[in-house]
This record gives structure tokens, C-alpha cells and sequence, in this order.
């Protein structure tokens, strides 16, 4: 891990949520915390429930703004500020250096399965066929039935919309990529699926930051462990 | 034009109807490919703002600025009458909340949408039918209802016919108000699946006013909280409505019934 | 002449209005001029305008001539054309190439007119666009920049419903390359004789209070799509009177099993065209 292989960079984090509507209840999430994530390396964070690692993940992806501190990452060959850039830079970053798998699929409506995969692609210019042919290629890995691809992922079950989550996820070879329990609702094959397709994102010099709650999973993928527990007290 | 030029730059408009009401210190640019969301309860200045930006209302003070196809950036409020009137039917494109003001519903679903291409001088019946028709494809309307009129068409179809007439000429910029209200929800995500995929092949500027939180969440990259007149938050539009930080815009995220 | 008329009836002050905005009018070829249109003894629709611009330029040597639909003999015809006589003590004919002045409703004459001849037309509805557009605030928007493509709409609409232009009569003109112009409800059959005509046209909307005008041998296009080009009525018969084939036919049913017949709608060009047959 050097200069050279970082690719994103986070420093003194402070996250508080306050509470408006339930009378300006303040919920302190993380102090001052900073970590790193380097290309080809796969970074899980570890924690209790409540910990904060969903919170870093989000504010990781620019879903949630940090009160103060700064996540710089590799983007374009030059670094970006995600706390201070404006919204459609961001939009850019997310297109072509940034990917998240989150927890739940938030279907659009009358779009299949096919094409919420292909999507990302098609926003990268890639060509409508060469675009859907990778999306077929994940979804036959992941094991979705063909059947189920040209229908709106609206009415799948739990785990069929986690891999189609995973599989939009995966379909850029994104340099940075965020995971959210990519594995929690799947069974024991699709779950090495997956292992697989995060040794191959690293392989290819993507660095990953993810949540595992699988301990076999992350012991399989992690390289490094990052605590975000040590970061919930305020610093003296 | 380069890629990080605006297509619109609007700079502290303020617009107020007897002291009150109205818009106040508005400002933001916007970029080519890009949805702009305003949302904000009734009464919020959304559609103030909206007629300011679209040259319907002309603002009491700030500018709203478009850059022409020329490149040239040029003060809306300060053209000339003509050249607005050729930007709104070249460049522009305004679908409103009720079919009734954004259609002709004297003559059929053909001239509804031929017509933009008549003012700006198509003459040839044959040729204008013909793209009349394929933008009836594209909106999702059977070729065969070319010569209905809008009134025996249902709500949704009305507002997809509207958009067809808007979009029939290529504009960049397309204001839309509210284009989904009081449509049935699986109709609004047809609407709303087709406008995505007209924003994006088309690379349309938008700027769409909705008290619609899920349909701000489906179609705009960024989006605009408005409260009494005024631009309480903004930001990327998962931010602000996963982690909005204004009181009033907490309690509008937090007062959208599950579904 | 009886006492307590002016001449021509109207009074001097109104005539030297009216020949204000008629001098405007003519000055912007197709442009409506707003006039103070008086109240005059008879009722809206027959032809208010069209006798207020007649009175306003006939003088005691005029000859005049006055046609509805055509026909010199009907009642609004007669009645004007007595009221001139009356009020003005011209002389009057029914032959075309005589009159100095023509008052027209709903016809222009078959006969060619000349230079020095004045064609006065009675106008109902002087707004062209007023179909598509009710707010008169837009249209005289739309006029003033010449924003016309709403003219097309209805053309458009024609075609898709009938298959042809189906406006027949009132069929809007563009007039010296600009304004778009109601020619007043002739049918379109007279459209043509409109463009370059040697005598002077002028249109007097009384209840709408416009006048309007085409000066001598000025440009008048009908409105067209490129693919539908704009056609006069055509009849498979000539007139059964005069064997006219070139003139604008009326339908006239002459029993009660539905024999008809068809004749020219010009009385005076078919009688002279029966004459010099004869």
C-alpha cells in the first residue's frame, strides 16, 4: 500500500444526525475518523449493529454529507473533494469511478432486470447490445432465472433483488466500489458468486469498502478489518 | 459549448405578488442532460419560480440567463418579445400539470404535435404527419389514434401527447409542472420511465416542480426544497432526501406514507 | 335627394375617421385598423362595415354597384343599394365593368376589375386566427410577429379529416408576404382574383370595428401545404344558363324530387354572357 495505489482517502469524518421533526435530538455516529482504501485491496468494516458502518458506507458514496472532514478520491487522475464537489460532479464520480451495491434494490418501476443492469453501462456509453450482453452474463452467474430478466424486479423476492443489486454493482469495472451486505439474502452458492466476482474487481485494481456480515464471506474477502466502533465517542 | 457551460444560469430571482407570496433570491445553474427537482408544498413558490424561469412571469429582480445554441448566454427577461417566442417553440419546452392548458383540444393528436413544426415553417403535410407519427410511437400512443382528439384520450395519454408536442422539434431545456399529478399511480410510472428515457437520449436540461418526493427521487439528479418563497436546501437528490438536514425538510421525508 | 341626410348619410367628421383608417390600411396592406364603427340603420351582419367604407369614399359621381352572394337582385343587395340612392343620390348599375364602386358580400365579380374600380367587401369576422385563438391580445401578439403556424394547424386538420383542404369559403390569405388576412366569407373559388387585382379592395368589419385593405396589384397567397397545394372548386357541369364553365356555380333544386340545376352565382356575368350568346 503506497501513495501510488491509493484510490480513496477519508479524514476526520464527524457525522451527527439531528432530529428536527423528534425535537433536535442529536445522534452522535462517528468522531474523527479517517481511513484509506487501496486499488486492489478490499476493506471491510467491521462494527456492532449501530456502529456507524452503514453511515460511513452512505457518506462514502455521497448519499450522506459528514458535518466536517473530507473524502478525497481518485477520480479523472486527479483527486475530488465528494464533501465539497457539486452535485453533478458527484453524479459524474458515481458514473465512472464510484459504484455501490446497496442493501436494497430501489426498483424503478416498468424497468426490467436486464436493463437495471445495464443501465450504468448505457450511461457510460457503452453500446445497447454490448451493454446487455454483460448484464446477461452476471445475471446467468448469479444464477437469476432467465425467466425473471425481462421483468420488473418490483415483484422479486429478497434475494433475487439482491442479485440483481450485485449485478448492477459489478457490471463497470468501477475503480472504487462500495458494498452493503451484498451477500445477507443469499444462499451459500450465490454468496461464493460473489466472493468471486470481489476477487476479480480486485484483481482488475478496484478498491473495495464494504460491510460483511457473513463472517466466511469477509474472511474470504477482507484484507484489512477498519473498526468504526473506536470512532463513536466524541474526542475530548 | 463545452461540456461544463450551463444551459441556463438563473441569479437571485425574486418575484412577489403584493409583498407576499412569490419567490424570493433564487439561484442555480443548470447543466445539459440534467433534472433539475423543485418540490415543496403548495403555496411554496415552486410554480412562481417555474413561470419566472419559463418567461411566462417576469421577476422583480435577478436574471435568468440561456445559453443559445450559439453559445451566446442572452438575459431572458431582456429579449427581445420575437426572439423569446422563437426560443419557446425551438428550444424550449413547457408541459403543464393540466393537459387542458398544453394542448389544443380542438384539432387532433397529429396537429397537436405538428404544430411547432408548422411555426417554425414545415410545409409539407405528408412529412409532418410522418413525424407526427413516430412521436406518437415514442410516447407509447397506438399510430392509429393520429386523428383522435385529445379529449377522447385518457389522463395519461393527454400528458404523453403533451410531451410528444414539446419535445416533436428537439428543444434542450423542457419545464415541466407537476406532470404527473392527478394520474393513477401505475400510469405515473409509465410517464415517469418514459420522460427518464427521453431525458437521457435527447440529453434534455429539465426542470421539474413536483410536490412528489418519489417522482423527484425517479427523475432528478438534484433537487431544490422550497419554503415559503424561498430555497431552503439543495443538493444531489438522495442526499437531501436520505440525509436532509433542513426541519422542514425532514418533516416533509418523514410525512411520505410508506407504500 | 331628402332633406336632413348628410351626403352618404354618415357626417363628415365620421367619413374623414373612417378615411383615416382606411388610408392606414392601405398603407399596411392586410393589417385590421381599429375604427369607431357608428351605428347605422341596419342591423349587424348586413353589412355595417361594408356601408361605412362605401360612405366614407363615394362621391356624387360615383357609379355603384352592391352584390350579395353574387346576385345583384336579393334583399341585402337591393336595400343598400337603395339607401345609397336615397342618402347619396348616386347613380347605380348591376353591370361590373360600370360600377366605380362594388360592395360585395360573400363574392368578388367574375368579370376582371380594373384600375379605378373599388371593391368594398362586408366583413362578419375580420380575425383570421380567431379559430385557434380566442384572446384577441394574442392574436394581435401573434400578428404583430407574424407567428402564423397556427394557420397551418387548421389546414393540417382539414386534410387529416377529409383528406383535402376542406375550407372552402373565408380561406385565409397571406397578403404582400406578411399579414394573414380573412378575405371575408367568399368562397375560395375567388381567391385567385384577389392576388395582383388592378382595383383597389378594401374590408369593413362594423360590429368587430376593423377595416382592413389590399391595395392595387398586390400579393395575395393563399395558404398551402407544399404536398397539398391550394385548388379552386371546380363543377362537372357548366352553367345551365349561360354554358359558362369557368365561373362559381350555386346549386339550385328546382322540385321536389331533388332535380337540380346549376348557375352561375354572378347574375350579372351570366346575363351578359346570355346576351351576347343570344
Amino acid at each position: 500500500m503506497t501513495a501510488a495505489t491509493l484510490r480513496l482517502s477519508a479524514q476526520a469524518l464527524c457525522k451527527t444526525f439531528t432530529l428536527h421533526v423528534q425535537g433536535g435530538v442529536s445522534i452522535p455516529v462517528f468522531n474523527d475518523l479517517s481511513f484509506e482504501a487501496h486499488a486492489g485491496r478490499c476493506v471491510a468494516l467491521a462494527g456492532p449493529s449501530g456502529a456507524g458502518k452503514s453511515t460511513l458506507l452512505r457518506s462514502l458514496y455521497g448519499n450522506y454529507l459528514p458535518d466536517s472532514g473530507h473524502i478525497r478520491l481518485w477520480h479523472r487522475k486527479d483527486w475530488v473533494d465528494l464533501t465539497q464537489a457539486q452535485a453533478r460532479t458527484i453524479l459524474e464520480i458515481r458514473r465512472e469511478t464510484l459504484g455501490h451495491v446497496s442493501q436494497f434494490l430501489r426498483a424503478v418501476p416498468r424497468v426490467s432486470a436486464l436493463d437495471v443492469v445495464a443501465e450504468p453501462l448505457l450511461a457510460l456509453g457503452v453500446d445497447e447490445e454490448s451493454a446487455r450482453r454483460r448484464a446477461a452474463e452476471l445475471l446467468a452467474r448469479l444464477n437469476l432465472p432467465e425467466r425473471l430478466w425481462n421483468l420488473a424486479p418490483a415483484t422479486f423476492s429478497g434475494g433475487e433483488q439482491q442479485r440483481v443489486n450485485v449485478a448492477r454493482g459489478f457490471a463497470p469495472n468501477y475503480p472504487i466500489l462500495l458494498l452493503d451486505e451484498p451477500t445477507a439474502s443469499l444462499d451459500a452458492k450465490n454468496r461464493r458468486v460473489v466472493v468471486d466476482l470481489i476477487a476479480e474487481a480486485k484483481s482488475h485494481g478496484a478498491a473495495l469498502v464494504g460491510i460483511f456480515h457473513d463472517q466466511e464471506v469477509r474472511d474470504a474477502v477482507a484484507d484489512d478489518i477498519f473498526e468504526v466502533e473506536s470512532y463513536k465517542e466524541p474526542v475530548a | 459549448m463545452t461540456y461544463s457551460d450551463p444551459i441556463l444560469t438563473v441569479q437571485a430571482i425574486s418575484k412577489r405578488f403584493m409583498g407576499r407570496g412569490g419567490c424570493v433570491d433564487v439561484g442555480f445553474d443548470l447543466w445539459p442532460g440534467e433534472v433539475l427537482g423543485i418540490v415543496g408544498e403548495s403555496g411554496s413558490g415552486k410554480t412562481t419560480l417555474l413561470n419566472c424561469l419559463s418567461g411566462r412571469t417576469t421577476p422583480d429582480e435577478g436574471v435568468v440567463l440561456y445559453r443559445g445554441r450559439d453559445g451566446e448566454m442572452a438575459d431572458l427577461h431582456a429579449m427581445s418579445e420575437p426572439r423569446r417566442r422563437l426560443l419557446m417553440r425551438t428550444d424550449w419546452g413547457i408541459v403543464h400539470q393540466n393537459p387542458r392548458d398544453g394542448l389544443r383540444f380542438g384539432v387532433s393528436a397529429g396537429a397537436n404535435i405538428g404544430e411547432r413544426l408548422m411555426a417554425v415553417g414545415a410545409r409539407h403535410y405528408g412529412a409532418i404527419r410522418g413525424t407526427a407519427a413516430d412521436w406518437l410511437g415514442r410516447v407509447e400512443i397506438d399510430g392509429l389514434r393520429i386523428d383522435d382528439r385529445p379529449s377522447t384520450f385518457s389522463g395519461g395519454m393527454q400528458q404523453r401527447l403533451q410531451i410528444a408536442r414539446n419535445l416533436v422539434n428537439g428543444p434542450r431545456l423542457v419545464f415541466m409542472d407537476e406532470p404527473t399529478g392527478g394520474l393513477d399511480v401505475s400510469v405515473q410510472a409509465r410517464l415517469l420511465d418514459l420522460l427518464r428515457r427521453l431525458v437521457r437520449e435527447m440529453h434534455l436540461a429539465c426542470v421539474i416542480v413536483t410536490h412528489d418526493l418519489g417522482v423527484a427521487r425517479l427523475l432528478a439528479h438534484r433537487l431544490m426544497v422550497m419554503k415559503e418563497g424561498r430555497v431552503i436546501e439543495s443538493g444531489l437528490t438522495d442526499q437531501v432526501l436520505d440525509d436532509p438536514h433542513h426541519p422542514y425538510t425532514q418533516l416533509l421525508v418523514s410525512s411520505v406514507l410508506p407504500a | 335627394m331628402p332633406e336632413g341626410y348628410n351626403f352618404a348619410y354618415l357626417d363628415e367628421q365620421t367619413k374623414r375617421m373612417i378615411r383615416r383608417a382606411l388610408l392606414k390600411a392601405v398603407a399596411i396592406p392586410g393589417y385590421q385598423v381599429p375604427f369607431a364603427s357608428r351605428e347605422m340603420p341596419l342591423p349587424y351582419g348586413w353589412g355595417t362595415g361594408g356601408i361605412q367604407v362605401t360612405a366614407s369614399v363615394i362621391g356624387p359621381g360615383d357609379i355603384l354597384k352592391v352584390i350579395d352572394q353574387g346576385s345583384d337582385d336579393t334583399t341585402n343587395a337591393v336595400s343598400i343599394r337603395r339607401f345609397f340612392s336615397k342618402t347619396a343620390g348616386v347613380a347605380t348599375t348591376e353591370r361590373t365593368i360600370d360600377a366605380t364602386i362594388i360592395q360585395t358580400r360573400h363574392r368578388i365579380p367574375e368579370h376582371p376589375l380594373h384600375e379605378g374600380q373599388i371593391l368594398v367587401y362586408q366583413v362578419p369576422i375580420p380575425e383570421p386566427l380567431r379559430w385557434m385563438e380566442p384572446r384577441e391580445t394574442e392574436t394581435r401578439k401573434m400578428h404583430a410577429l407574424a407567428d402564423y403556424g397556427v394557420m397551418h394547424v387548421k389546414l393540417y386538420e382539414d386534410i387529416a379529416r377529409f383528406g383535402c383542404i376542406a375550407t372552402s369559403y373565408n380561406y385565409p390569405v397571406l397578403v404582400h408576404h406578411r399579414y394573414v388576412m380573412a378575405p371575408s366569407p367568399i368562397p375560395k373559388f375567388d381567391n385567385p382574383k384577389m392576388d395582383r387585382m388592378p382595383a383597389l379592395q378594401l374590408f369593413g368589419a362594423g360590429r368587430e370595428k376593423r377595416i382592413y385593405a389590399v391595395p392595387p396589384y398586390t400579393s395575395v397567397k393563399s395558404l398551402d401545404f407544399e404536398d397539398y397545394p391550394f385548388e379552386i372548386q371546380r363543377w362537372d357541369q357548366p352553367c345551365a344558363l349561360c354554358g359558362a364553365a369557368d365561373t362559381y356555380l350555386d346549386e339550385v333544386i328546382t322540385d321536389d324530387v331533388g332535380t337540380r340545376l346549376y348557375v352561375c352565382s354572378d347574375s350579372d356575368a351570366c346575363q351578359e354572357r346570355q346576351k351576347g350568346a343570344a
